[in-house]
């Protein structure tokens, strides 16, 4: 493998090598000293050109801990407000021959058209409303230290599906690995012929939530068609934020996770977020071991 | 000056059946017309055994971008594409810069295609607002008088239904017919491809088919209620196939255009991310092209047009959301039709008569080949294997999703007026 640009391409073995990778990573997490010269001397360029905490540190904190050489490009710093294309930005990256381009990007597609470019290995950290892939494997390999399998699963994913990357990847993952998927929300979310990615749709949040073992709250996107999806936030928190009338439906054992950043009180109550059966920090530390699989899967064969 | 076309097999489905036979050209009218052999003392001969030879071909739809983009395409190099994809005759869109709502643009393309044109006849559809704004009318009687066909602001609908109506009106004055680019903008706003389950796949902003239909539903209502006809320009949804074919029934005057790139992709082939999938209208669902393939077959279709729409490689290479839509056509038209032939989906009758239908919506001469009329002809040969290869275009522009194609089908010598502005030897 040498991109890792979406979940839609991996079969299932190679999902499950992944997350197995992982293990070993997030026990070096928990060192005291938490680095390792595996990927010394490997470059990775991190290129994000969407606002994002929680992924971009998380990449570089994996990049960090693996002793890999790590350059950070902002679109508001580069060349990129000077009129220069992104085609022509990769082109000149790809002269500084590095071994690895971590993106993000707010059009689908484009990890896709940069590995086309470059020569390097292209990691997709987010693109568009298209694949979030390291995200998809977070939350995997969460849900299996939580519940011990990926398979046989009841997983309910609530809110904006249509505008959402971590959805998609998401369902990509957890349909190959065996398990059930039930997305609900408004029908304004729902995207078309969603139901031939192998997932049940429904209007009803408490049939999705129905005897889940695991509910994935989706963050509402304001930024994006405000006022056309949903009347307001009122509303929207009155049908389908999670609050205890809507997880008492799922598992007892079931586990609440959120992709952040989240709106509190809008699809999540805080005492839910903020409450023992949220897994929403854990993932945030599992995705640094991830992507360290990651990055030790795609770097680490040819240079160790 | 006399030209002999040998031995070619004559289709020629406005005249009657086909047959092998020759025509003589005189000064680029055709004198005679005969079965089989004929002899002509001093005529130059061109072997036409083996080929099909129809009347030169029309495309109602193409964008040359002269004056304003001269660097995607300009009149000559449009005219040789042209040539090349056994056209006679091109419509050229308005939205040039400046766009066609002046007469001073119109005089500058039929100047510049008569001076330094390879012979292709060129037709200026001017544009129905100024500057293609959807606001106030174009000065549609002087554009007229200047030289244009048509009217349309392709690229973009009249949004407004009430200048709609008083465009149609203020053109049948001077006998103008609308040709309509049909999509509501508040629906296809910010969409790339197709809203489907690939649109889905892909999380690509999705544009509902209903934005065609919708406004082609509008079109014929204004058609049907001012008795006036109105031409639907790129047809590619289902909805808007069945629209057009119910007014048709009640004798409303529309007539509808589809482009070859609809009837042999889909919304599927967008999953490359390759900027030339995106295309406006999207490239559609399979149900869709199938409604296509059945309309041209029953008449609801009349016409292939192109919508060649050439940009240029580093307008295209570029974020899929952030590249132009289109894709060039003049030069693969021909053989991608012909798949629809050799498919059975249409005889290569009917395939003559799509390539020609456009001189009888817009009321050009052409379209038939006849002893004491222009001597414009296209030279098939049906069965030629190829591969497309962008690189070969005469067009400026490369940008298509048919490169490295194999098709069967090839066009050998484009005649207009009884000069051959192409031909290719093989």
């Amino acid at each position: 493998m040498k991109h890792l640009l979406g979940i839609e391409n991996l079969n299932r073995d190679q999902i499950l090598h992944i997350l197995e990778t992982a293990v070993s990573f997030e026990e070096i997490n928990q060192r005291q000293i938490k680095k390792v010269p595996t990927l010394k001397g490997i470059s990775v360029i991190n290129f994000f050109a969407e606002p994002s905490t929680r992924t971009r540190m998380s990449f570089e904190v994996a990049e960090k801990r693996l002793s890999a050489d790590t350059y950070n490009i902002a679109v508001s710093g580069s060349a990129i407000t000077k009129g220069e294309t992104l085609a022509d930005t990769a082109l000149n990256l790809q002269a500084m021959s590095p071994d690895c381009l971590v993106i993000r990007h707010a059009v689908s597609g484009t990890p896709h058209m940069l590995a086309q470019i470059m020569d390097c290995s292209v990691v997709n950290a987010g693109d568009g409303f298209h694949e979030h892939p390291t995200q998809a494997l977070l939350d995997a390999y969460t849900i299996q230290k939580k519940k011990k399998r990926l398979d046989g699963l009841k997983i309910a994913l609530l809110g904006d599906i249509s505008h959402s990357r971590v959805a998609r990847s998401n369902i990509h993952l957890l349909t190959k690995t065996g398990s059930q998927v039930v997305l609900a929300g408004p029908a304004t979310m729902m995207p078309r012929d969603v139901e031939k990615l192998g997932v049940t749709v429904t209007n009803d949040p408490k049939e999705a939530v129905k005897d889940a073992d695991v509910v994935m709250m989706l963050r509402i996107q304001e930024e994006r068609e405000s006022g056309l999806m949903y009347p307001d936030r009122r509303e929207y928190a009155k049908f389908f934020c999670l609050d205890d009338k809507l997880l008492a439906h799922a598992r007892p054992d079931a586990i609440v996770m959120h992709p952040g950043p989240a709106n509190r009180g809008v699809e999540i109550e805080d005492h839910i977020m903020d409450g023992d059966r949220s897994v929403i920090l854990e993932q945030v530390a599992n995705g640094v071991a991830v992507r360290m699989a990651v990055l030790y899967l795609l770097l680490g064969g040819s240079n160790s | 000056m006399k030209t002999l076309i040998r031995n070619g097999k004559i289709v020629n489905p406005r005249a009657g059946k086909s047959f092998v036979g020759s025509i003589l050209v005189e000064d680029g009218v055709v004198t005679k017309i005969a079965a089989g052999d004929m002899n002509a003392a001093g005529a130059e001969a061109i072997d036409a055994s083996g080929l099909s030879v129809v009347p030169g071909l029309i495309d109602m739809h193409v964008h040359f971008r002269d004056p304003g983009f001269e660097y995607k395409e300009d009149i000559v190099s449009g005219l040789e594409a042209a040539a090349a994809g056994g056209f006679t005759a091109v419509c050229t869109m308005p939205n040039t810069s400046p766009s066609c709502d002046n007469i001073g643009t119109i005089e500058y393309q039929l100047k510049k295609a008569r001076t330094e044109g390879n012979g292709v006849r060129l037709f200026p559809v001017a544009a129905a607002s100024k500057g293609l704004k959807g606001e106030t009318m174009a000065p549609i009687g002087e554009l007229k008088e200047a030289g244009a066909v048509a009217i349309s602001d392709d690229g973009k609908p009249i949004s407004d239904s009430s200048l709609l109506l008083r465009v149609m009106q203020y053109a049948a004055t001077f006998g103008l017919t609308y040709l309509s680019h049909a999509e509501d903008l508040s629906l296809a706003k910010g969409g790339q491809m197709n809203e489907s389950y690939f649109s889905t796949l892909y999380g690509l902003p999705p544009i509902p088919s209903v934005a065609e239909s919708i406004v082609v539903a509008r079109e014929c209502l204004m058609a049907q209620y001012l008795g006036l006809p109105v031409h639907i320009c790129h047809v590619s949804t289902k909805a808007a196939v069945d629209t057009i074919a119910h007014f048709k029934k009640l004798g409303v005057k529309v007539t509808a255009e589809t482009a070859p790139h609809y009837l042999t992709l889909t919304d599927e082939a967008v999953g490359s991310y390759d900027t030339n999938t995106k295309v406006n209208p999207p490239l559609r669902s399979e149900d869709d092209r199938k409604a296509l393939l059945a309309a041209l077959k029953d008449g609801t279709i009349d016409a292939i047009a192109t919508d060649h729409a050439p940009h240029h490689e580093r307008d295209k290479n570029v974020e899929f959301n952030t590249a132009p839509s289109g894709m060039v056509g003049l030069e693969t038209a021909v053989p991608l039709l012909l798949k629809t032939v050799q498919d059975g989906h249409i005889s290569f009758d009917r395939f003559v008569e799509l390539f020609t239908a456009g001189y009888g919506i817009l009321g050009i001469e052409g379209g038939v080949i006849a002893e004491g009329k222009r001597a414009d002809l296209t030279l098939i040969a049906p069965d030629y294997q190829w591969t497309i290869d962008k690189n070969m275009f005469l067009s400026r522009s490369r940008n298509t999703p048919f490169h490295g194609f194999h098709v069967t089908g090839a066009v050998f010598r484009t005649i207009v007026g009884g000069k051959t502005v192409f031909s290719r030897t093989y």
